[in-house]
């Protein structure tokens, strides 16, 4: 079994088409939506878990990037300064996937990418601004 | 009585290169393996860390005078307003304080993206911070406004002082409501969604001197990467709440005001600090060397996690009386138990930093660049409530 988070985004022409389905029917993959949005322009943004034996799964991005879906890994929009971050620990009392947690008994603060859904919430919460994304940003 | 060493005497190895310093994390495990009477045989200094926000926090600074000269009524610092009501050219940029268009919690929760707390940290970085003055103008000081960029290497004097810092122990902040609530404790999700607290336990400088027996007016301290001086007792200080049998306060207690000179102070360690929904202000890493005297401070250091307890307080106005008693050991641990509910917990001191000041405090000492400064006055210590 196969499993990644990924960041979709459909161009416009897309983006009213119903394509994550596909990925269930003829690929025979299941996915988690951790976030989905469609902007003022058209363009879709969606963050995704997709799940499946590697086959399955390299077949549905092979559909995916055939249709004109850009497909990301999550770390390109999501990032931590590890020099700003002093390693508090205040953002895991809000991330909702426990990509940001504390590794005991060091009290180190660890942020792993790949259970991130850029929710966005350790932005706000972050006292020294370490946290940055920009899924949302405009290409 | 066993060993009994003087300030001086260690002093005198500190400069000889003989003195024998350990962190109060290790100091703790060797009490735990050889006992208080080994320990302060064999050590002579126990260094301790903290690093969290500490709100009642700022800086004194003299701007120098202007030609012609002004009489700064009014002062804003990257459009932070400062406290000018001292002489011509002198004011104090309190770390809370936000700009002067901060939005604060008009749409709630705020992020209060820059504040008096950012100044001081720019200022450290050695940034250009922008500086404007009104005057109302007298016969001796005619100028009605100036505005100038400043560095701190060109400002005649820049002293951190701090009115309140290194809160000996500190409550654990839930919420019993059914909201998200954003405070100065961090954001507490509603039915106990989670425990946040803010000490570095068995690191913290004044829980291993839980009775200021070595702690007073003239302490020198690792403050803000450099080195300071404890001034005072802090605001609040209240030594009189009640402990438990190792003589640790069970709530928050002792504080302490603290001063030292920004200059040579390090943006590592004082950062300015952006709390949603609640405001601005300034981490500020602090760091005591506790000198093992005797026997006595080798037990008091020797204290552990598993000693230090503290109250779990409803910070949503649900319930005014604590909900428990939970231990340092328990909260790091991940998971406690308020009315039968398992809360996770979520640390907003930095317990890897405060552990970093306490090794930095421990090279400056063996390498002979820092030594004990003897208190001239303990702090208050009446534990009568």
């Amino acid at each position: 079994m196969y499993a990644k988070v990924l960041v979709l985004r459909f161009p416009p022409e897309i983006v009213d088409k119903p394509i994550i389905t596909n990925l269930v029917r003829s690929y025979n993959l299941t996915f988690n939506i951790l976030k989905a949005q469609i902007f003022p322009r058209k363009e879709g943004l969606m963050v995704l878990e997709l799940r499946g034996n590697k086959l399955d799964y390299d077949r549905g991005i092979e559909y995916l990037k055939r249709i004109g879906v850009r497909i990301e890994p999550i770390d390109q929009s999501i990032k931590r300064d590890d020099e700003a971050c002093f390693q508090c620990g205040a953002c895991t009392a809000v991330c909702p996937t426990g990509a940001l947690y504390i590794k005991r008994p060091e009290m180190e603060v660890i942020f792993d990418s790949e259970r991130c859904s850029g929710c966005e919430w350790c932005v706000k919460v972050c006292p020294a601004h370490a946290m940055t994304v920009t899924l949302s940003e405009a290409e | 009585m066993g060993v009994v060493k003087s300030y001086e005497e260690i002093n005198e190895k500190i400069q000889q290169g003989k003195v024998v310093v350990i962190t109060a994390e290790e100091m703790t495990q060797i009490v735990k393996d050889r006992g208080t009477k080994y320990a302060a045989q064999e050590v002579d200094i126990v260094t301790t860390g903290t690093f969290a926000p500490m709100c009642s926090s700022g800086a004194f600074v003299n701007f120098g005078h202007t030609q012609p000269p002004i009489k700064a009524h009014r002062v804003w610092l990257n459009d932070v307003p400062a406290y000018a009501g001292l002489a011509a050219v002198d004011f104090y940029i309190g770390a809370t304080e936000p700009s002067v268009d901060d939005p604060l919690n008009k749409i709630h929760p705020g992020l209060f993206q820059y504040g008096g707390g950012h100044v001081i940290h720019d200022l450290v970085s050695g940034k250009p911070v922008r500086l404007k003055a009104e005057g109302y103008g007298t016969d001796c000081y005619p100028n009605r406004f100036v505005e100038k960029t400043v560095y701190l290497k060109d400002l005649p004097n820049a002293v951190l002082c701090n009115p309140r810092n290194a809160y000996q122990n500190y409550n654990c902040a839930v919420n019993l409501s059914s909201k998200t609530i954003y405070t100065y404790m961090g954001v507490l999700k509603p039915k106990l969604g989670n425990a946040n607290y803010s000490t570095s336990g068995c690191l913290s400088p004044l829980l291993n001197d839980p009775y200021y027996k070595t702690i007073g007016l003239g302490t020198r301290i690792f403050l803000g990467g450099g080195v300071g001086y404890v001034v005072w007792h802090g605001t609040q200080h209240n030594p009189g709440v009640p402990r438990n049998e190792k003589g640790v306060p069970r709530a928050p207690a002792g504080t302490l005001m603290l001063l030292g000179d920004l200059k040579q102070m390090q943006p590592r360690w004082l950062v300015g600090v952006s709390i949603l929904g609640y405001g601005c202000s300034l981490a500020v890493g602090v760091g005591i060397p506790i000198p093992i005297l005797n026997e006595e401070m080798a037990y008091y250091t020797g204290v552990g996690d598993e000693d230090i307890v503290t109250q779990v307080k409803d910070y949503s106005f649900t319930e005014t009386e604590p909900l428990g008693e939970v231990s340092y050991a328990e909260l790091k641990r991940g998971v406690i138990k308020v009315m039968g509910k398992e809360v996770p917990t979520v640390p907003l001191s930095s317990y890897i930093r405060a552990k970093e000041i306490a090794e930095s405090l421990k090279t400056w000492i063996k390498e002979g660049r820092f030594f004990l400064g003897k208190p001239q006055e303990l702090l208050p210590c009446s534990t009568e409530t």
